[in-house]
């Protein structure tokens, strides 16, 4: 594999194989041990389209733990249109010979047109409304590590679907890994075709939750209330938040789960972010050993 | 000049014979012919195919092509008569506008130029454009291209005034409000790759509303590119009630669906989008109940930095002059030889309606089809040939198609304007 445009594209075992090693260094960075620096002398460039310190600071420590020099870039939105080219911007960064860009883009398939045209391995570190892998992997990793297997699991997910490239992400690879992926969403919210794409769509909150092992709920963004897809973030907390009630119908002691930032008391409730099953702090970690672990194993430095 | 031996495509079936051809007209249609003679034996001789809907570029973006580039895609691909559309720069809004597309056009001299003047000023939807200067001058139509006439009292007043000086409305239809930024068809395929799409009401919600403008006011108006299977039935319902209305699709309406997106290909990237199977069925069975009254290319050229790019940023639009014939005989006659009208399910007499005879129907040309007296535009193809599509040998500017690699049936060995031959295949 040289590059990780999304999860729709990697095997079940490649998939596999990234959690395994994500696994093992989230261990190793739990217990405070060194992780060898197989990437010394590489060099890694976040080319960052859009805002996002939490998803770039993950990817920097990731690199920077494994030894290789990293370069931000954060180019503007409005570069995309008025700047320099993608194309252009690719062949100048492969020119500087980067091992990696790690690249941010509100546009789905920009990483892809990357990949095409550089020597670079390219993450895909979100692009538009299509994937964000290793937010995914990283969900999945805090998954496998506090429930043991993903196979035979239900993942219920809640928000923003038609916006998200996290759903659409951990669609690909839960399902791939035998998980069962239950959606809800407004119906302005819900895109079209995700059935055929193996999801469980529901109609109410209740539904999908009902006996779910993981809880996720995806961020809900003011502009899309400035768009009309409903009235108030309050209307959507009362009759789509995730609540106390509402988890009632999940299996006992279920993993709630957010790729964040949370808005508190909209997707989720205060209770519920900061309760004894909330995984939202302890995804942050799992995004570091999993960064780390795609790192390696596209720069074929598999082993811990 | 005689063409001799050929399978001639005729109004009401196809006749083995010869082409008697004196002034640039058809002199005779018979056998037996004696004189200088071009051999046809094994070839099918239809009337010149005519393009109602293609994009030239020139003035103001001859990067992505002229009206000489333009003009050889168009006899290679078999055109003998095309229309472009005013989305120039200046904007063809103007008499003078539509004289130097003429003039350039005559100059090149190799196929039939007929300019398409803006509807508004601009194509800015406010004020009319100089609609009767642009007749004059010899526009054939008018359209807002790429777009629709918000205020539907400004298109009702287009369509009255235009009606005065005997030109039709050709309507793009878009409500830019659903479309909302989309790039793609909603569905499956938009999901999968998280491209932004559009429904089908953005386009037929505008259909419906340029039915009900011509119902109303008893006038003729066209539809641009249905693309969608719901369009197709509003259209179909209109004619059954007796609306004069009239539409048009392209080759990939009904050669592909936006199953071609999945990679992000930007040569899939048009407008309207590529829809889904039942769509692509339905354009189908739409041209052969006759609802939809042409194919046409939206002939859209563009450079390759114009594609090589985000999918969001790519322009819209597929470079169609050079693959239209054969796509549309490979999906709608295939490699049958019809001789007989209506024998077959879609006929090669059926096929020339669709791209000759109807399009001179609807704008008024001379031509569209082979008859004693009429212009001699020939287009002459040998059915039996398949080649495989090569965008890199494009005489276009524009290299962008996603039909690249495809095989198809049907190729154009000469194009004959006016009884000279403006294309010869090497």
């Amino acid at each position: 594999m040289k590059d990780l445009l999304g999860l729709s594209e990697p095997s079940a075992a490649e998939i596999e194989e990234i959690l395994a090693l994500g696994l093992a260094i989230k261990k190793k960075l739990k217990e405070g041990g060194a992780v060898s620096p197989v990437l010394k002398g590489k060099s890694v460039v976040t080319l960052f389209y859009e805002n996002s310190t939490r998803t770039r600071c993950s990817f920097e420590l990731a690199a920077k733990k494994l030894g290789a020099d990293v370069i931000n870039i954060a180019a503007s939105s409005s570069s995309v249109q008025k700047g320099e080219s993608l194309v252009d911007t690719g062949k100048t960064l492969d020119a500087m010979r980067h091992s990696f860009v790690i690249i941010r883009h509100p546009m789905g398939g920009a990483p892809k047109l990357l990949a095409s045209t550089v020597r670079a391995h390219v993450v895909n570190a979100g692009d538009g409304m299509n994937e964000h892998p290793t937010q995914a992997l990283l969900d999945m990793l805090t998954m496998k590590e506090h429930l043991g297997k993903l196979a035979g699991l239900r993942v219920a997910i809640l928000g923003d679907i038609r916006h998200s490239r996290v759903a659409k992400s951990n669609l690909y690879g839960l399902g791939k890994s035998g998980a069962e992926v239950r959606m809800f969403a407004p119906g302005t919210l819900m895109p079209a075709g995700l059935k055929e794409m193996g999801a469980k769509i529901c109609s109410s909150r209740e539904e999908a939750v009902e006996g779910a092992d993981v809880v996720m709920g995806l961020r809900i963004q003011l502009e899309r209330q400035k768009a009309g897809n409903f009235p108030s973030l309050g209307e959507y907390a009362r009759f789509y938040g995730i609540n106390e009630e509402v988890m009632k119908r999940a299996k006992p002691g279920a993993l709630i789960m957010h790729p964040g930032p949370v808005n508190r008391g909209v997707e989720l409730t205060c209770g519920l972010i900061d309760g004894e099953t909330s995984r939202i702090e302890d995804q942050v970690l799992s995004g570091v050993a999993v960064r780390m672990a795609v790192l390696r194993l596209l720069a074929k430095e598999g082993t811990v | 000049m005689i063409f001799k031996n050929a399978d001639i495509v005729l109004k009401d079936g196809v006749i083995r014979g010869d082409l008697r051809i004196e002034d640039g007209r058809i002199a005779a249609i018979g056998t037996d012919f004696s004189g200088e003679a071009l051999d046809c034996t094994g070839l099918t001789v239809f009337p010149g195919l005519i393009d109602m809907h293609v994009h030239l570029r020139e003035p103001g973006f001859e990067r992505k092509e002229d009206i000489e580039s333009g003009s050889r895609a168009a006899v290679k691909g078999g055109f003998t008569q095309i229309c472009c559309m005013p989305n120039t720069d200046p904007v063809t809004d103007n008499k003078v506008v539509v004289t130097y597309i003429k003039a350039r056009a005559k100059e090149v001299g190799l196929c039939k130029v007929h300019p398409i003047g803006a509807i508004t000023k601009g194509q800015k939807g406010e004020e009319l454009s100089a609609i009767g200067g642009m007749k004059a001058a010899g526009a054939v139509a008018l359209s807002e291209d790429g777009k629709s006439v918000l205020n539907t009292k400004l298109m009702a007043s287009a369509m009255l005034y235009a009606n005065d000086f005997g030109l039709k409305c050709l309507c793009h239809c878009e409500d830019p409000s659903l479309v909302d930024g989309g790039v793609v068809h909603e569905g499956y395929y938009s999901t999968r790759t998280g491209l932004k799409g559009s429904i089908r009401a953005a386009e037929d919600i505008m259909i419906a509303r340029e039915i009900c403008l011509a119902e109303s006011l008893d006038l003729p108006v066209h539809i641009c590119h249905v693309s969608t299977y719901s369009g197709v039935q509003l259209i179909r319902e209109a004619k059954a009630r007796g609306v004069k209305v009239t539409a048009e699709t392209c080759p990939h309406y009904f050669t592909l669906t936006d199953e071609a997106i999945k990679d992000f290909d930007t040569n899939s990237k048009v407008n309207p989008p590529l829809r889904e199977e039942k769509d692509r069925l339905a354009v189908l069975a739409g041209l052969k109940d006759g609802t939809i009254d042409c194919i046409v290319t939206d002939h859209a050229p563009h450079h390759r930095d114009d594609k090589h790019v985000e999918y969001d940023l790519a322009a819209f639009g597929i470079s169609g002059l050079e693959t239209s014939f054969a796509l549309s005989y490979t999906a709608l006659v295939g490699r049958k030889t019809c001789r007989k009208r209506r024998e077959d399910d879609f006929s090669l007499v059926d096929l020339a309606e669709k791209m000759s005879l109807n399009p001179a129907r609807i704008l008024g040309l001379a031509g569209g089809a082979i008859e004693v007296g009429a212009p001699a535009d020939l287009t002459i193809a040998d059915l039996g040939a398949e080649w495989t599509i090569d965008p890199e040998k494009f005489v276009s500017k524009g290299k962008n198609t996603p039909f690249a690699g495809r095989s198809v049936f049907g190729k154009i060995r000469y194009t004959v304007v006016d009884g000279a031959i403006k294309y010869r295949e090497e």
